[in-house]
């Protein structure tokens, strides 16, 4: 059931990149997703998550408000004559346990004001972020367990 | 005012690229200005990834084609994708060949890898 909306979502999104909604495109489409879905069929069948829709729809709407945010205080910071910098690297004790979750949060957290994740413990316990203003790690892990990581947790819950 | 339209679609992309060249340009000036790696991922993973956002949304509703439109949007998910990945792998193979932070950095809680010696 998961397998055919993801395969429909595919074909979709393969008529959409290659602009042409005509009967042999989808079909082409379906085929070429069916494929792909059979190349990582075992990751395919281990990864099944219980998704609340609400809460991922928030979670997307925040990620856009703060990729504005992140990329407007850049530019700001960068047309600024004397930067004041104070960069480094803070451990994050990372919450979430599954790789899914730990991969998207450490990609919204690249994409959001002032931190850059740069490697994960192999322990998958340590987030390693680089922040453009590393005065207060506290305060950054902070706002990144209450914000990113709660949503994340909302999102898909256990 | 049969123009109406065009004239707003005109002013929409034209503010659009405006503001999207503005992102891009600011992202290659952090790239220039900042003063290690690590910071010039920065600008170049979020504004880079707004400017050719901004840029291809221009383009898609400058077409008026909702096939390419779409295209466009769909641009812009692949980038959003893929350029956290290619600053974080870049972060972190800087890191692991020994590359050091600014000296203006305050904190660097990563461990450094232990340096393997290799045979000559």
């Amino acid at each position: 059931m998961t397998f055919l909306a993801v395969n429909l979502l595919l074909m979709l999104t393969w008529a959409a990149v290659s602009g042409s909604f005509t009967l042999h495109n989808l079909l082409l489409g379906l085929a070429v997703g069916a494929l792909s879905l059979w190349l990582v069929r075992e990751q395919f069948a281990a990864a099944r998550h219980r998704v609340n829709l609400v809460k991922l729809l928030v979670l997307t709407a925040v990620f856009f408000k703060e990729l504005s945010l992140s990329a407007i205080k850049v530019a700001l910071l960068v047309i600024r004559p004397n930067m004041q910098l104070r960069p480094g690297i803070f451990a994050f004790p990372l919450t979430l346990t599954r790789d899914f979750e730990i991969t998207l949060l450490a990609n919204l957290i690249t994409l959001t004001p002032g931190t850059l994740s740069v490697d994960v413990s192999d322990d998958r316990k340590t987030l390693y972020v680089h922040a453009l203003d590393c005065h207060d790690p506290a305060a950054e892990k902070r706002a990144i367990s209450t914000g990113f990581e709660r949503r994340i947790r909302e999102a898909f819950p256990l | 005012m049969t123009d109406d339209p065009d004239m707003l679609t005109a002013v929409a992309v034209s503010a659009l690229l405006v503001i999207g060249s503005l992102f891009s340009v600011l992202a290659a000036l952090g790239l220039l200005r900042f003063p290690d790696l690590y910071t010039r991922m920065h600008a170049a993973s979020k504004a880079g990834t707004i400017g050719s956002g901004l840029l291809l949304l221009a383009a898609g509703i400058h077409a008026m084609d909702i096939a390419i439109l779409l295209r466009a949007l769909a641009g812009f998910a692949f980038f959003v994708l893929t350029a956290p990945l290619s600053a974080h792998l870049l972060a972190k193979a800087a890191h692991q060949a020994g590359y050091r932070l600014t000296n203006l950095s305050v904190t660097d809680q990563l461990p450094q890898p232990q340096p393997k010696s290799r045979p000559h």
